[in-house]
């Protein structure tokens, strides 16, 4: 066993523990922490089907953010859908063919989509990275960290792009390698430089996601704003610390 | 008229670019002693007030859901940056919605998150020094809370919720705002945010009854602690005194007196606003809601109706019944609490009010939007019914209605520029740019359409038209009450006949 092939799979496990135990701790914060008056920004729905409705037009459109601003939206979506597609297209490399979504993932849809979005996620990246430069507002807000963001997603994109359309790497070695991961059985990694940026850059993904600005895909869902029914005088709210004030109350 | 340049209109809106600075100053008058005792808050600047601070930060943290999530969410994607009605009217980059809420973010960051503690150069975390809270102070009072921003806020990330926090936070290590603390005593104490006593009230609304009657020959009533009444009416104490306001009020008892409804005010509680709400503090805005509660319990009322002003609406209507319910004692076949404006509109619907809509044929009317109803409260039972329902009141009232460009009204409405405890005179300046985008807006609809006047339910809102229209180059007299309209146009059952009005008016 080379030891490329143990300092990366090493990488992948604390990336992939970090990750897991970084989201769960944000996500646990999030849920346990209460949201003491109804704040919906109206007109909000008034039923909890009419929520998840809402919600669903945020996530998968980004509803608000195509009233507000048409460039950021068609850079942001693209490059969101292409990493959507991108997912789809991957999870082929760590499954095997007796599972029950391999039909579906090994689509030829499926695996032309995720091959052709990365132009569409190289493009609304490079979008977004250009908005950051030369719109003066959007230059004034951004901190090197929101610079370095984009370059680490472009990276990663690329290194992939380059993958598929330039250098192959030695797919079916890969695939094993991965495979072996998932059952703690460290194989041999293909020592492929654009396979190896690829990985890296990803695991660096992995590891400072649940620590920056990447929590925005968790923080949507709990966003009291989008995520609350609008009945307030039909549903008494109260938060846990509000009700024990309220012990107290003379009336 | 200013010692500051009154911003020009543009004719398309084209989005400012950056100045860094001009905005940048003290803030309104620091909170004194006697005030800031009142709401529970340290006289002046404590000691150690930077470990305060991020002691109460991670307090509101865990008592805010909005806020944690809102300071961890924001991708510095820019959608924000020119939604805000102080940025397009002063260019100061600190009042753009996400650069607002990095006065804060960057605190937490620093020593809230791994990243700013260890690399905070890399993410823009910075320490949290007398320079940062001069730049809050000033910064967080210029936000008018009014959630503009978060309308177009891809994951709804509220400015208003961290402006709130920021200001509670100032209040606990001892650096108040005045405008705000010393109202918030005085509806606290005395019950109203004028600070106008039992006796003063009792007079004022005898005076209005005399002149009311002098004037239409009808013995409408504005009755005070009046035990028993179904209806307590909690309104805005500039409704008292203030032009506009007034004219409201004197709709809102011609409806009650048409509906044959039995209503009161209360002394003890004789305020609809609540400026708690202003500083972010839970505490103070129910103290202040309690006060409703124990007012409809001592009058033994039925229902509690709403007159017309903006965050007082949002208080009450997504607030009130945590603040202050359950409200079991009240009569369940109503919504608690209602607005006037549903008042008058369920009236209306059910046939039995009756206008004369050519009473107010020397105006053309635009609405003004009020924030704080429009992106923070509903009225009615459907989703819009706080855009429709004032309307259908002004389009019953009036003939010659035209709205403002639909970018500018509804749930995109502009701010008047002095919601949020802004409207003070030491802010002059942050208000009078900062009505600009709605000056645009309204001076679009003077030109092209003859609009002649516009009307709001909100008492910051026409208080603040009064004062900036002139600025812009409109009269002091062009904002309107929307009851006032209906206080026009209404038909009294048992008005005597009055034989001059159908025949010169054709």
């Amino acid at each position: 066993m080379s030891a490329l092939s143990i300092t990366y799979a090493v990488m992948f496990y604390v990336a992939g523990a970090i990750l897991i135990a970084g989201l769960f701790v944000k996500i646990k914060q999030y849920a346990q922490t209460p949201a003491p008056l109804k704040i919906p920004t109206t007109p909000a729905p008034v039923t909890q089907t009419g929520v998840v409705l809402r919600m669903a037009r945020e996530v998968v459109l980004f509803a608000s953010l195509f009233k507000s601003n048409k460039w950021i939206w068609v850079f942001g979506w693209m490059f969101h859908l292409a990493l959507l597609l991108a997912f789809f297209r991957h999870l082929r490399y760590g499954m095997s063919p007796d599972n029950i979504l391999w039909p579906l993932v090994s689509l030829d849809l499926v695996q032309a989509a995720g091959k052709y979005g990365a132009y569409a996620m190289l493009i609304g990246l490079g979008g977004l990275f250009l908005r950051r430069i030369v719109v003066d507002r959007v230059r004034y807000i951004s901190a090197p960290s929101d610079y370095l963001m984009l370059l680490l997603l472009l990276g990663i994109a690329g290194s992939g792009t380059m993958m598929t359309f330039v250098a192959h790497t030695d797919i079916v070695q890969l695939k094993a390698y991965m495979q072996g991961l998932l059952v703690l059985d460290i194989r041999e990694l293909p020592a492929d430089p654009f396979l190896l940026i690829h990985l890296a850059l990803v695991a660096l993904l992995m590891l400072i996601f649940p620590i920056s600005k990447l929590l925005h895909a968790p923080g949507v869902f709990f966003s009291p704003t989008r995520n609350q029914v609008d009945n307030p005088r039909e549903k008494r709210h109260l938060a846990p610390w509000a009700a024990a004030m309220e012990a107290d109350r003379q009336d | 008229m200013a010692d500051f340049e009154v911003p020009e209109l543009r004719k398309t809106p084209v989005i400012p670019k950056l100045e860094e600075g001009t905005m940048k100053g003290d803030g309104p008058f620091v909170s004194r002693a006697p005030f800031q005792e009142a709401l529970g808050y340290p006289d002046e600047l404590v000691d150690n007030w930077e470990e305060k601070a991020l002691e109460k930060l991670d307090d509101l943290r865990g008592r805010y859901r909005s806020l944690q999530v809102y300071l961890d969410s924001c991708v510095k994607c820019g959608a924000c940056t020119d939604k805000c009605h102080y940025y397009i009217g002063t260019h100061d980059p600190k009042n753009m919605p996400v650069a607002r809420q990095d006065l804060l973010r960057k605190v937490y960051r620093r020593y809230k998150t791994f990243a700013g503690k260890y690399f905070p150069k890399l993410v823009g975390a910075v320490d949290l020094t007398k320079e940062v809270l001069d730049d809050w102070y000033n910064y967080y009072h210029q936000c008018s809370q009014c959630r503009r921003c978060s309308v177009y806020c891809p994951y709804g990330i509220d400015t208003a919720e961290i402006s709130m926090a920021a200001r509670e936070i100032m209040d606990s290590i001892g650096v108040g705002q005045k405008y705000c603390n010393e109202i918030i005593m005085k509806a606290g104490t005395i019950g109203n945010n004028l600070g106008l006593p039992e006796p003063a009230l009792a007079d004022t609304l005898e005076g209005l009854e005399e002149e009311v009657e002098e004037d239409i020959e009808v013995p409408v009533k504005f009755p005070l602690d009046q035990k028993g009444a179904d209806i307590l009416l909690v309104t805005p104490s500039a409704d008292f005194f203030a032009e506009p306001h007034v004219d409201g009020l004197i709709g809102y008892a011609k409806v009650f007196h048409e509906a044959g409804v039995s209503w009161t005010l209360s002394s003890y509680a004789s305020e609809a606003a609540n400026f708690g709400m202003f500083i972010g503090s839970y505490e103070n805005m129910q103290r202040l809601a309690l006060r409703i509660r124990k007012a409809a319990k001592d009058l033994g009322v039925k229902r509690i109706v709403f007159g017309e002003c903006g965050h007082a609406w949002r208080v009450a209507y997504s607030f009130l019944n945590t603040l202050a319910g359950p409200w079991d004692f009240l009569d369940p076949n109503y919504p608690v609490p209602q607005h006037i404006c549903e008042f008058t509109y369920d009236l209306m619907q059910e046939g039995k009010l009756k206008f004369d809509p050519s009473e107010n044929d020397h105006m053309t009317l635009t609405f003004h939007d009020s924030c704080n109803v429009a992106r923070a409260s509903r009225m009615g039972d459907k989703p819009g019914g706080q855009f429709e329902i004032p309307r259908a009141i002004i389009k019953a009232a009036c003939n010659n209605y035209v709205d403002m460009p639909a970018d500018t009204i509804k749930e995109g409405t502009f701010c008047c520029g002095g919601g949020g405890g802004i409207l003070t005179d030491d802010l002059m300046e942050v208000r009078v740019k900062g009505a600009q985008p709605r000056m645009e807006a309204y001076t679009q609809v003077v030109k092209e359409n003859g609009v002649t006047n516009i009307a709001a339910i909100c008492a910051i809102c026409k208080s603040q038209f009064t004062k900036v229209l002139p600025y812009y180059g409109h009269g002091m007299t062009d904002i309107v009450s929307v009851h006032q309209l209906v206080s026009e146009a209404i038909i009294l059952s048992d008005a005597p006949k009055d034989d001059d009005d159908d025949n010169d008016e054709d």
